[in-house]
This record gives C-alpha cells, structure tokens and sequence, in this order.
C-alpha cells in the first residue's frame, strides 16, 4: 500500500507539469494582457511607460521563457508576486482566503451529507411511495433551480422582508463591538444562506446517488439473507444495505476535495464572501497571471490528491480490493 | 417438535401477483401470475422437489414458504401454526427455524463480512452464542461443509463458486433449522462440483434430519435428490408425485413432455414428445387449462374448464381432465 502511494505520487508531478503548461499556454493566449487590463482606459499612460511595466513584469520575454522561469520559481514552492496594485505574494493572497471558502464548503458538504444520506436511503427502501416521489420532484427541482437566482430570493425573502438574516459578508459592521454570544450567532446567520443555497444544488446529485446506491444492494441476495437469518429491519438497511452502498460514496468524496477549496464564483460574488472563488474571480478579469496560475496548480494538486486519496479509501473500506 | 402428525410446512391455496407498471404515467392494473393458487405440504425430515422451467413461479413459491415475500393470498402453516400474517419480532423468532440457500453464491454473501460474521451473525441475532464461543462453533460449521478452520477468518469473495455455495449452506444450518427452502442450490455450480454440493446437502440432511424445499429446474438435480416432486407450470401444480413413481412413468402430459427431454442412462429409448410453441405470458394466462396451448392430448374443454389437481393414483396427483 505504501508503495502505491509513492508511486501516486511521483506520478502526480509529470501531471502537473503537464496540466500548467497547458493552463500558461491557455491564459496567455486569451485576449489582452495585465498591462492592457491597467492602462487602457487611460489616456495618459504612454508607450514606453507600456514597455517599462510590461519588461518589469517579464512579459516581454517569449513564452516559453517565461513559463520556464515560472516552473523554475514553482520548484522552491515560490507562487510569485501579484501582479495587481497591491503587489503582495500570491501564496500570501490565497492563504488568507482558504479558511473562509473552506469552512463554507466543508459545512455545505455536511449538510448535503446529512441530507442526502437518509434521504437517498428511505427513497430507495419505499420506492416507489409517495415519499419517494415527491422528494425525487423536490430535489430535481433544486438541481434545475439556478443558485444565483435562488440565492437571490432568498434574500429578498429572509434578509430584505423578513429583516432575519444578513444578505452579505461574513461579519457584520459592529462586530466588533458585540458580545461573545452575539459574535457566534454573528457569524452563523451570515453563514445560513450561503452554506444552504449552496448546499441546496448538490442535495439532488449526492441522494439520488444514494438511492441507486441502495436498489442496487437491496437487490442483492445477501439482504435476502440478513432478513432469513431474523434480523430486525433496521439492522438490515443499515448493517447490511447502508455500508455496500456508502462504498462507491468514498470516490465522490475524493473527488469532492478540490471543490472544498475552489469555491464557488457565483455565490461568493452573490453574497460578497471573499473566498477564494472571488479571488480567481478578480485575478482572471484583470490578467493576473501568477495568481490564476497559482490557483490553478492548488485546484490541480488537490484533485490528483482528491483522487489518490478516493482510491486508497476505498481500498481500505472494500475487502474485495483490499487484497489484490 | 411439530404438533400430531402435520406436515412440517403446508402452503394452503397460495397466491402472488406482482403488478405491472405499463408506463410512467398509467399505473396500470395488468398482474403477473407468478403464483396462482398452490397447496403443497412438506413433511419434517423429508425433501420435496419442486420443478418447472424459468418463470414458473417456484423461486417465488419458495420464498413464502418461508415468508421471505407475503403472499397476496392463501394460508402459510409452519409447525401446526398459522404464520401467513406473523410480523415483527414472532416473525423474527420463527425465521431461526426456516432457512434458505441461494442460487447465486456470488451475491448471496454480503462482500463486506468476514465468513465468521456472515456464519454467526444468526446466532448474535438469536442470542445462541457470541464472542469466543461462536468462534468455536464457526470453526467446526465450515469444518462440517468441507473447508478448513480459517475459512473463517477470509472474506466470500476470495473463495470460488462451489466453497461459496458451501459457506451458504453453513450459514444456513448454523441455526439448526427445521425447513431448508434451497433455491437452485446448485445450477450456479460446474457439474462436477454439483455433486459435491448436493451430496453435501444429503448427508446434512442425514444429520440433522431438517426438511428441504429443493427448487431446480434441473430434472437430473431433482431426481436425485426428492422424496416427493412438484412439477410446476406457470405459477400453477400440475402434477405431485413420488420421485420414483414420477421418473417411472410421469401421469400428466406437463410432466411426460419434461421427463421425454431427459436424456436416459445408456441412450435407452423413450417416447420423446416435442411441445410446440412457446410458453405463454404470465400476464395473459391462458384460460381453462393453462398447459392446453401446448398440449398434445389437448381437447375443447381443455381450454374452458380449468382441472383440478386430484388423486390420480395412491399417493398421486394430477391436473389434467384426461389422465
């Protein structure tokens, strides 16, 4: 086992070399540059003055160069500077907003989990009823209800008439000033509506998996045979059925990891969250490559991770692959 | 011990439908027969062998016997004691005395039990024993199926099909059960581990002296193994008969089209009748006789008038106008 991981590993290096020069390639061939992106609209900026930040960005040099140069700094795990006016470390940027998006997500994966589980189960055990059919429509309708629009009236709903929940941001202004209790509840009414609406997509996918999970196994002549042998009901569905079907649920989980950190464009931006998805968000529109490319090859990593870690997982919940 | 002198099992009049779904939105009332008014006993100690083609209803038939599946009508009488409507707990109690074996060796043990847990999961439920002393009685249970002690300790999928189906027949008896429904044991099996198996099952018999249901579609399984056999045809009796009476000379023209099929010991000639055409939709059951579509001995009131399965000789029975 230790040796297939190393092997992962090693490989996941030739992977990523790969997967950056592609994305280099890919965002220096989009439409304008960050220099562009920062003099155009004014009028007063000269030619040479174009030339100096352009060469002071090493953007004069030709492509090849300057990924050899990037790969070269990427090595010694140094992310570049921003090319934005703050001009700060591209790890420092990311750093800073890795807790928020990952605490939304991780919350949104934990509702979706402790919905989705039971959900997916009691459809699959009466397929078939009504339960069954109203929370199919229910969560499809979720799937097909675009999250900004929801996101969208739902503050109209709870923020803007019902005055309950705060619409954006993580904190409020006076938090500051508030008392301990009053700081957590602070923070969770700011977290409610994001972590639900963003939660509210993946409900359709991650039950609906679930139940085919559970027909699948429940078909099985082993669950006739935990019912012959006298088992109690409960026992079967979740002894014998529930732990067959979580298993394929292992790789969706490794594959799940690089959304924990990507974030979400459209509900940071929604809910003016400054996640990491807001960051790529802004890095992109203004051509800052080394933050778009610092983001990519974290979103890249922790997929080829994502992805070991699914396969190790189950390898080490599936007896069936355990051995071989 | 079973009260006076009853058979083990009676299945009285039993029915099952299953309802057909025409499309998503029409609910429709179209049913299948797979059962279709059964009565059939099975005597403690003895094995009664329970034949027909694919479709026929028996694996159905099977599994209410040990109320697996509830019938939708007709009477289950286990012991003297009217289990048809039993649910719960009493349900749960009686089910240590019935027991099955699957057809399929590959999905009838759960991947992710190590053989021990699959062997003595029923005598934890039960309360018959736990811990060191259920290892005890694990070892000595797959001992008594023909594979070694630290069988016990693997999981089912590193076994092949024939040492399966033995950890199947291990968990079945673990609990000392008075009927065993075995569902096509053995049609899973290389013929040569057939054998085995079936032998297996004999000398277990021998032991501990519990009835089999034995469902095959296998005539030369049957044979060898039966009491008595059922023939079966679309979810409906044709013909119930002692094991040797019936391979002598089958009554119904149901069971004498089955056995002409069988191939004899030494190429021995027998009369071989063909049916024609094929057998008909359990949805749209042919009315009077069932079999009469395919009939040789197939007359007009064949197909109004349905028999009645009756005494046809001493400890004969058969349902057929003609016979």
């Amino acid at each position: 086992m230790l040796r297939y991981i190393a092997r992962r590993l090693l490989l996941t290096v030739p992977l990523l070399i790969g997967i950056s020069l592609i994305s280099f390639l890919v965002i220096h061939a989009a439409p304008g540059g960050p220099v562009e992106m920062a003099t155009d609209l004014n009028p007063k900026v000269t030619a040479e003055a174009r030339e100096r930040l352009r060469a002071y960005y090493g953007l004069d040099q030709p492509v090849h160069v300057q990924y050899a140069q990037w790969l070269g700094r990427m090595a010694t795990l140094d992310f570049g500077q921003s090319f934005s006016r703050d001009g700060r470390q591209v790890s420092e940027k990311i750093g800073e907003r890795i807790p928020v998006t990952l605490s939304i997500n991780v919350l949104s994966m934990l509702l979706i989990f402790l919905v989705a589980v039971p959900l997916g189960i009691y459809s699959a055990v009466r397929k078939d009823s009504w339960f069954d059919r109203i929370s199919t429509v229910a969560v499809f309708t979720g799937f097909a209800v675009p999250t900004f629009w929801l996101a969208l009236l739902l503050m109209i709903l709870f923020g803007v008439k019902l005055g309950w929940l705060p619409i954006s941001g993580l904190v409020s202004l006076e938090y500051d000033s508030l008392g301990p209790a009053a700081k957590v509840w602070d923070r969770t009414s700011h977290l409610l509506l994001p972590v639900f609406v963003s939660a509210f997509g993946g409900l359709a996918g991650f039950s609906r998996y679930m139940r085919s999970n559970m027909l699948e196994v429940i078909r099985q002549d082993y669950i006739a045979t935990a019912r012959a042998k006298g088992l109690p009901e409960r026992k079967v569905v979740f002894r014998h059925a529930m732990r067959n079907a979580l298993l394929p649920f292992i790789t969706i989980l490794g594959l799940s990891v690089p959304g924990l950190l990507g974030g979400s464009v459209i509900f940071e931006s929604i809910f003016a969250i400054p996640g990491l998805g807001q960051l790529f968000y802004q890095g992109v529109m203004s051509r800052d490559y080394p933050l778009i490319m610092g983001a990519l090859v974290i979103g890249a990593f922790l997929t080829l991770i994502g992805n070991m870690l699914a396969d190790v997982g189950y390898a080490l919940a599936d007896p069936r692959i355990r051995t071989e | 011990m079973s009260r006076g002198d009853g058979p083990l099992l009676s299945l009285e009049n039993i029915y099952k439908f299953f309802p057909v779904r025409k499309s998503f939105f029409v609910a429709g009332t179209l049913r299948v027969h797979a059962v279709d008014g059964v009565s059939i006993d099975v005597p403690a100690g003895k094995t009664v062998g329970l034949v027909g083609e694919s479709g026929c209803g028996k694996t159905t038939l099977g599994r209410m016997a040990i109320r697996l599946i509830p019938p939708d009508a007709g009477r289950v009488v286990f012991e003297g004691r009217d289990i048809t409507t039993l649910a719960g707990e009493e349900l749960r109690r009686i089910r240590s005395k019935m027991q099955i074996i699957f057809q399929d060796p590959y999905s009838s043990l759960n991947p992710r039990m190590r053989v021990r847990d699959i062997v003595g999961e029923g005598w934890r439920v039960h309360g018959i024993a736990r811990g060191a002393e259920a290892r005890e009685m694990a070892w000595r249970l797959l001992r008594r199926v023909g594979l070694s002690a630290d069988a016990a300790d693997k999981y089912p999928h590193e076994f092949s099909g024939g040492q399966r189906q033995r950890i199947g027949i291990a968990r079945a008896i673990a609990l000392s059960p008075r009927l065993v429904v075995a569902d096509e044991p053995v049609s899973a099996l290389d013929v040569s581990v057939q054998a085995q198996i079936l032998n297996l099952l004999r000398d277990i018999q021998e032991e501990y002296g519990m009835a089999y249901l034995f469902v095959s579609h296998d005539l030369r399984v049957i044979r060898h193994v039966s009491d008595t056999v059922a023939v079966m045809y679309l979810g409906k009796l044709m013909e119930v008969s002692p094991a040797e009476d019936l391979f002598r000379e089958p009554i119904h023209p149901y069971s004498r089209s089955l056995l002409s099929a069988v191939p004899m010991p030494g190429g021995a000639l027998r009369e071989k009748i063909v049916l024609s055409g094929e057998i008909p939709s359990p949805i749209h059951i042919p009315p009077g006789c069932r079999f009469h579509t395919r009939c040789f001995m197939a007359q007009r009131m064949c197909g109004e008038v349905s028999p009645l399965l009756r005494e046809c000789a001493p400890g004969r029975y058969a349902a057929c106008h003609f016979v």
